[in-house]
């Protein structure tokens, strides 16, 4: 009795230690730690194909009910603010255009939250901020132009 | 911020004519892993949230899915509709290294 239960912990430790040695030595990659965080829309390389990833699908509605707030010169980084005031919002999606993986930061959004996120970006150079906002089954979406004067080429 | 002091995470809400505003600071270096080390020449790990769920009462009023490029110390704001003064918000982030956070409020 006593034996079993040791054994428990014991393969409970040994379990927990063998993913730290993994994590360590970069073995495990970052969707295994994180089973939602959808590593193909990240690492795509066109709006296109992060769309796709992310929605099934890249077909996009230009609307004037999605409004971008984000100044026309920008230093790195710099503060966007996505806004939609229609109802039933489930998510809304920042791309910046200038950088190697465009796909910047998308938002699920529960039950009682409105169509409004801030969060601050970096894009490498002056290009396109893209927001998307998706409603039922529609992928709204609008443009900003963004000049950026210091933009790391990392991004 | 002084030179060389590290700012705290704050996360605060307040409601207000029936929305709740919630705002955010992480502090996160939020590396992309594509930088390189400006003396060493070295690249630098990437290092970045990749997940931010923001939950209330159990339910989950934001999840937030990142890549490397939200900038470092990630600043956020939401609003929501339904909470009352008083009640508990909760934010929790998780990098790709596995790191996580949990920072919580009382809506005022």
């Amino acid at each position: 009795m006593i034996n079993t239960k040791r054994r428990v912990l014991l393969k409970g430790s040994l379990a927990a230690g063998a993913i730290g040695v993994a994590l360590g030595a970069g073995l495990l990659s970052p969707r295994v730690v994180l089973a939602a965080w959808p590593e193909a829309a990240f690492t795509a390389e066109s709006v296109d194909g992060a769309l796709k990833e992310l929605f099934g699908t890249s077909t996009l509605e230009t609307s004037r009910d999605v409004e971008i707030n984000v100044s026309e010169f920008v230093h790195a980084p710099f503060p966007v603010t996505v806004k939609c005031d229609l109802h039933d919002i489930s998510s809304i999606t920042i791309f910046a255009t200038g950088n190697q993986q465009p796909l910047v930061a998308s938002f699920d959004l529960g039950e009682g939250a409105l169509g409004y996120v801030t969060t601050r970006i970096r894009m490498a150079k002056t290009a396109q901020v893209i927001a998307v906002v998706k409603t039922g089954d529609r992928l709204l979406s609008a443009a900003k132009e963004v000049k950026v004067t210091d933009g790391n080429p990392g991004d | 911020m002084a030179t060389g002091e590290k700012s705290k995470p704050w996360f605060i809400a307040r409601l207000k004519g029936g929305v709740t505003e919630i705002k955010a600071l992480i502090i996160h270096p939020m590396e992309t892993g594509l930088r390189r080390d400006e003396k060493t020449g070295k690249a630098v790990p990437a290092r970045y949230i990749q997940e931010v769920i923001c939950t209330w009462k159990g339910k989950k009023v934001m999840s937030a899915l990142w890549s490397g490029r939200v900038s470092q110390d990630p600043y956020l704001v939401i609003k929501i509709m339904g909470p009352a003064k008083g009640d508990t918000l909760t934010l929790t982030w998780t990098d790709n290294t596995g790191e996580s956070d949990t920072l919580t409020t009382q809506i005022k």
